[in-house]
């Protein structure tokens, strides 16, 4: 076994040294009943053998990102929360040092700078993105971000109630459901009418909001661009919240949409949170993402995750160090602002290299990019008989269509089998189950797709669709 | 390399050019870009026009620099980083094993890595046989009944499964609300439990170092019908087997309780101990300490979690489903009335679940079972090794790794475990885990937890004992080298105190 | 020893001092409590006007690695707050019975703190905490 090094003399010497006659011996304490009545029943396989039935395995599936652009990938416009970019080369080229990915939490600090430094560069980034003071190392991804944005906002206003825009990614919306499904009440749970309806430009109205809120909500949770593309007017939103004491809590699914669109902390956010999976890695089937998580300066102490402050050494060099710790599990244990332990390190890592190489040019020019990109495709697919673009509000690089037919998962489904994964279905399986979006489908337009890409489309939804 | 005043040991001679690299944001030029775009063959957009008020009036403030300046820089950086392809990582209880190279290959295959999670099922089936032939892997290692793939670290895996406890509860029409945690646990299964809205008891570890089926007796008849479930890490936190577990899984099953296993030491039980069989209800494992997923500088992990029977219903959704009839066809299933719900966006970090299973799948079940062997081995051999010299915290035979403390060392010369910790670096090693376990359960002294795994050579082993009795010896002649050290790293220690008082998070032009 | 444990204070068992005048007492935490705190890089302290009840936790300080509970020694209403201590919670590190001072109470029940040691009573305490 290659990874194994021992020898059977090398075993024979250290049993001598550890004073048992066998290595069966060091299991001995183990009382018979708690032992495995069997051996396991898996067999090994070689590094050709396992390169072929991975391969095999993998063969099973079309991918919609190809290893270059066009080997065989379908064509894809695919988003929900993953919108896959073009990621240069360096990013995985670095990535793949083993100095980056080999290494662990940076527990001693002397001999952890690298990673230390590139985390105080992506809050640096990240803080930047949002408009907000802090930022910390990252969480899982999107989805517990807000779920952790979520319960941040109840300590900090000592309030248990939270709302949630009905644009909000329905993925989100259950994860925040799901950690709060233990409160002893539909006060602190997320039920059905914890979801505030959305209005006819594809946004929760200020009015709604209004209506909804009273002096005990903790935090109003908002995506923007939200599940339907359509940017969201924060201000107003926030200043409702603030008026009666809560929290904005904003959600991004798609961080190149600052290079044009105004930053939540601008217009009043008190926590952004987000997920940038499509601009560190190819979309991986969803997973490892990387969540992001930014707050006012005045909530630091109650910011869940790791954090990295800059210091100085014995001899007066900058350095940095994991900091204020006290806020973490290992330290509070049961007091402890959330029971997260790991960032995404690597993850985090490189969306951090991507936005050092897109850079404040870079960056704008690319969300350039991807709006007028969308926009030709809004007017593309807006302009197919009977198809309509179904809300007025202004989109970046996600835009909703209401198709033909009443039903917009069986021409994604008989497109998808033709290799052109034309969009989400607001109402496939994992998203939302209301009926009254099951003609809308979301479609994604990046950097990726030329002109003719997006002109395929309309064709072949035109085509598909009855 | 002067200033190490002993000659025994074998330090690892460490000469390199190695570079700064100020942040990025002070590097580089205005204008400039590492960006590589298309041109625009649609008609441009003004943001101004299409977003109005919603529209940025400056940039974000990122570095602007080339391709050749970033990758420097984090080429840079990287130097400054210790890894386990550098060397010995000894971390008790993280499992830094070697992490195969094949498994990079293979989870950067397009057939996984350019998957959208929202593409049709029917394009994604390659995707969905990988999660279930994982899933089988995993229960016929843990001899669990089902295994959910969803949550992201250990820490959420945890909290998924005191999740499924509570609505296994909840489902029989029970408010339970305490949980019973041994003081050596690690922080994050009170944190679990008291997100799920539970109250920890604790529970003391007994004299030898296990947790005694009597103390959770006491606690169960100081809470009739109120304990939920135990909690118990297994080996523990000291690297003890919990000779117990089967009593104590009894006394709280007789109470209506369930009992949680902490899995992230199940890599010194393959092949030996089949938890799900074993009385254990719910488990999480960490792919990235037994799986050989690479720890990434603090992830991504992933923290699957197995169930009996029992818990089964509960699990999160979705869940993959083989389809019946001829073929292997998968499908996902949403619609799982008991389920707790879903803990995160997608399947879970699939990335990892495709090195977890090509590892799994290049062992065998003879290999993972060898590496469980060598594991403990190398651990009692550190153990053996090294008795003499620093205060073992307990007696009791040690599984993969083993938790020695300062006690002695303290005593006798004032050189205490972050010193030595500091001490190991000029010789050439990352210092083992320090502190944890805590002082309550090491007896007031500071902890050198050590976990070599199986992938380290004796040859390594010895010359990191050795290097580990030269401190000590060294400490015994002039313990002002060890409280100074490290001498010999690129950064000396570093003031936390000033970083805690003064917190500076980001970079900003002063 | 004596100036490590002023013989105007009462002590607790949990490291916290007392200083009455008239109705009304100081509170903060010793030398010892201090001393195996280490460096202080935080101190949460009640509001003004809040009150805090004798042995329940009305705040904690914090240390880089540890998080320490603060124990009231008496019960009573907080009209005064050392804020200084947020910016620099070293004062404590410094001087921990002046300058490092935490909040002042309007005592509510002047017995309770018959029960509370003497400097002497403290110290002898603290031994006997050393040798066990």
């Amino acid at each position: 076994m290659r990874y194994i090094p021992h020898t059977e003399d090398d075993v024979q010497r250290m049993l001598r040294v550890v004073g048992k006659p066998t290595v069966a011996s060091l299991f001995q304490h183990i009382p018979e009943r708690l032992r495995a009545t069997r051996p396991l029943d898996i067999p090994p396989l070689d590094e050709g053998s396992l390169l072929s039935h991975l391969g095999e395995i993998g063969a099973r599936s079309r991918p919609a990102i190809g290893a270059t652009p066009r080997d065989g990938a379908a064509l894809a416009f695919l988003v929900a929360g993953v919108t896959p970019h073009t990621i240069p080369s360096a990013v995985d080229a670095l990535l793949m040092r083993a100095e980056w990915y080999t290494s662990y939490t940076p527990y001693q600090p002397e001999i952890s700078q690298g990673t230390l430094q590139a985390v105080f560069e992506l809050q640096t980034i990240v803080s930047e993105l949002f408009g907000l003071a802090v930022a910390n190392a990252s969480m899982y991804d999107g989805a517990s971000a807000t779920a952790e944005a979520v319960l941040m906002a109840r300590r900090v206003t000592g309030r248990r109630r939270a709302l949630l825009s009905g644009a909000l990614h329905p993925q989100y919306a259950d994860t925040v459901a799901t950690y709060l499904a233990g409160e002893p009440d539909a006060e602190g749970r997320i039920d059905p009418d914890a979801i505030l309806p959305v209005g006819a430009d594809g946004r929760l109205s200020p009015q709604t909001l209004e209506a909804r809120l009273s002096n005990d909500v903790a935090c109003v949770v908002v995506q923007s661009p939200n599940f339907f593309g359509v940017i969201a007017d924060l201000k107003p939103r926030a200043e409702l919240a603030h008026a009666r004491g809560a929290l904005l809590v904003v959600a991004n699914t798609e961080p190149v949409a600052y290079g044009v669109m105004k930053s939540p902390g601008a217009l009043g956010a008190d926590i952004a949170v987000g997920e940038g999976l499509g601009l560190a890695i190819p979309p991986t089937c969803g997973g490892p993402g990387v969540g992001l998580f930014a707050t006012k300066s005045d909530y630091l102490r109650q910011l869940p995750g790791r954090l990295v402050g800059e210091t100085v050494d014995k001899e007066g060099r900058r350095g940095y160090v994991l900091t204020l710790a006290t806020r973490e599990q290992h330290i509070r244990r049961e007091k402890a602002t959330s029971n997260i332990c790991t960032n995404q390190g690597l993850i985090a890592l490189a969306f951090t290299i991507h936005l050092c190489l897109l850079g404040r040019r870079g960056l704008t020019e690319m969300a350039r990019l991807n709006l007028s990109k969308a926009e030709y495709a809004k007017q593309q697919l807006g302009a197919l008989q009977g198809f309509s673009i179904p809300f007025s509000g202004p989109t970046f690089n996600e835009i909703a269509v209401r198709v033909r037919g009443g039903d917009a998962t069986r021409p994604a489904l008989r497109l998808a089998e033709k290799g052109i994964y034309a969009g989400v279905a607001a109402t496939q399986p994992g998203f939302y189950t209301d009926e009254k979006w099951k003609d809308l489908l979301i479609v994604a337009v990046t950097e990726r797709h030329s002109k003719q890409d997006i002109d395929r489309l309309a064709r072949a939804l035109d085509e598909v669709c009855p | 390399m002067s200033d190490r005043s002993t000659k025994s040991g074998t330090p690892i001679e460490t000469r390199q050019l190695l570079h700064t690299s100020r942040p990025i944001f002070e590097q580089g030029a205005p204008g400039r870009t590492g960006a590589s775009l298309p041109p625009c063959d649609v008609p441009a957009v003004d943001e101004k026009v299409a977003l109005g008020a919603l529209a940025r009036d400056a940039a974000p403030g990122l570095p602007e620099v080339s391709e050749v300046e970033v990758t420097r820089h984090f080429t840079r950086l990287s130097r400054w980083n210790y890894a386990i392809d550098i060397g010995l990582y000894p971390l008790g209880s993280c499992t830094m094993k070697y992490n195969p190279k094949v498994n990079e290959k293979v989870a950067r295959m397009p057939g996984f890595a350019g998957l959208h999670p929202a593409q049709a099922e029917s394009t994604l089936e390659g995707a969905l046989e990988l999660m279930w032939r994982l899933e089988r892997c995993l229960c016929e290692l843990g001899g669990f009944q089902r295994v959910t793939l969803q949550p992201a670290a250990g820490a959420q895996g945890e909290l998924a499964g005191v999740m499924m406890i509570r609505a296994y509860h909840a489902d029989r029409g029970q408010r339970r609300t305490k949980v019973l945690i041994p003081d050596s646990a690690h922080g994050t299964n009170p944190a679990s439990c008291t997100l799920n809205g539970f109250e920890v008891v604790s529970l003391k570890t007994g004299s030898d170092g296990l947790l005694h089926a009597d103390v959770v007796r006491e606690a169960i008849a100081a809470n009739p019908n109120d304990v939920a479930a135990i909690m118990i890490t297994n080996p523990s936190t000291l690297g003890l087997f919990e000779e117990h577990l089967g009593e104590i899984a009894d006394v709280v099953h007789e109470a209506g309780g369930l009992v949680y296993m902490d899995g992230a030491n199940f890599n010194a039980l393959l092949g030996k101990v089949r938890p799900g069989e074993a009385g254990v209800d719910v488990m999480h494992i960490n792919l990235h300490k037994t799986f050989t997923t690479p720890h990434g500088g603090g992830g991504p992990g992933s923290g699957v979690v197995g169930v009996g029977a029992r818990l089964e219903p509960f699990l999160p959704t979705p869940t993959v489903e083989k389809a019946p009839g001829p073929g292997d066809k998968y499908r996902l299933e949403y619609h799982r009335p008991k389920s707790i719900g879903r803990m995160r966006s997608w399947f879970g970090n699939f990335g990892m679940f495709v090195r977890a299973y090509t590892y799994i799948r290049e062992m065998g079940g003879p290999g993972l079972t060898q590496a469980t062997e060598m594991a403990v081995l190398n651990a009692n051999y550190v153990r053996a090794r090294l008795a003499e010299v620093y205060s073992l915290a307990y007696d009791k035979p040690s599984m993969h790794e083993v938790v020695f403390t300062d006690k002695k060392l303290k005593k006798e010369t004032g050189v205490q475990t972050l010193d030595v910790a500091k001490r190991l670096m000029d010789f050439g090693y990352h210092p083992p885990t320090i502190y944890f376990p805590l002082p309550a359960v090491t007896g007031g002294a500071g902890a050198l937890m050590i976990e070599p795994t199986e992938t380290e050579t004796p040859e390594t082993l010895d010359a990191f004992c050795d290097a580990m009795t030269a401190i000590s010896v060294e400490a015994h002649q002039d313990p002002a080298i060890a409280h100074a050290a490290p001498l010999n790293t690129a950064m000396r220690r570093l003031d936390e105190t000033h970083a805690a008082r003064h917190p500076k998070l980001r970079w900003s032009r002063d | 020893m004596s100036t490590d444990y002023p013989n105007e204070l009462r002590y607790t068992k949990e490291h916290e001092w007392a200083r009455i005048e008239g109705n009304r007492a100081t509170i903060g935490i010793t030398k010892f409590a201090v001393e195996s705190l280490g460096d202080i890089t935080q101190v949460d302290l009640p509001k003004e006007g809040e009150e805090i009840r004798k042995d329940a936790v009305f705040g904690s300080v914090e240390s880089v690695k540890a998080v320490s509970d603060l124990f009231a020694p008496c019960t009573g209403k907080v009209v005064k707050v050392n804020d200084p201590l947020n910016d620099s919670p070293e004062y404590v590190n410094e001087d921990c019975y002046d300058e490092g001072w935490m909040v002042q109470v309007e005592l509510k029940d002047p017995k309770e703190l018959d029960a509370l040691m003497s400097a002497a009573e403290y110290q002898a305490y603290l031994k006997e905490q050393d040798a066990g």
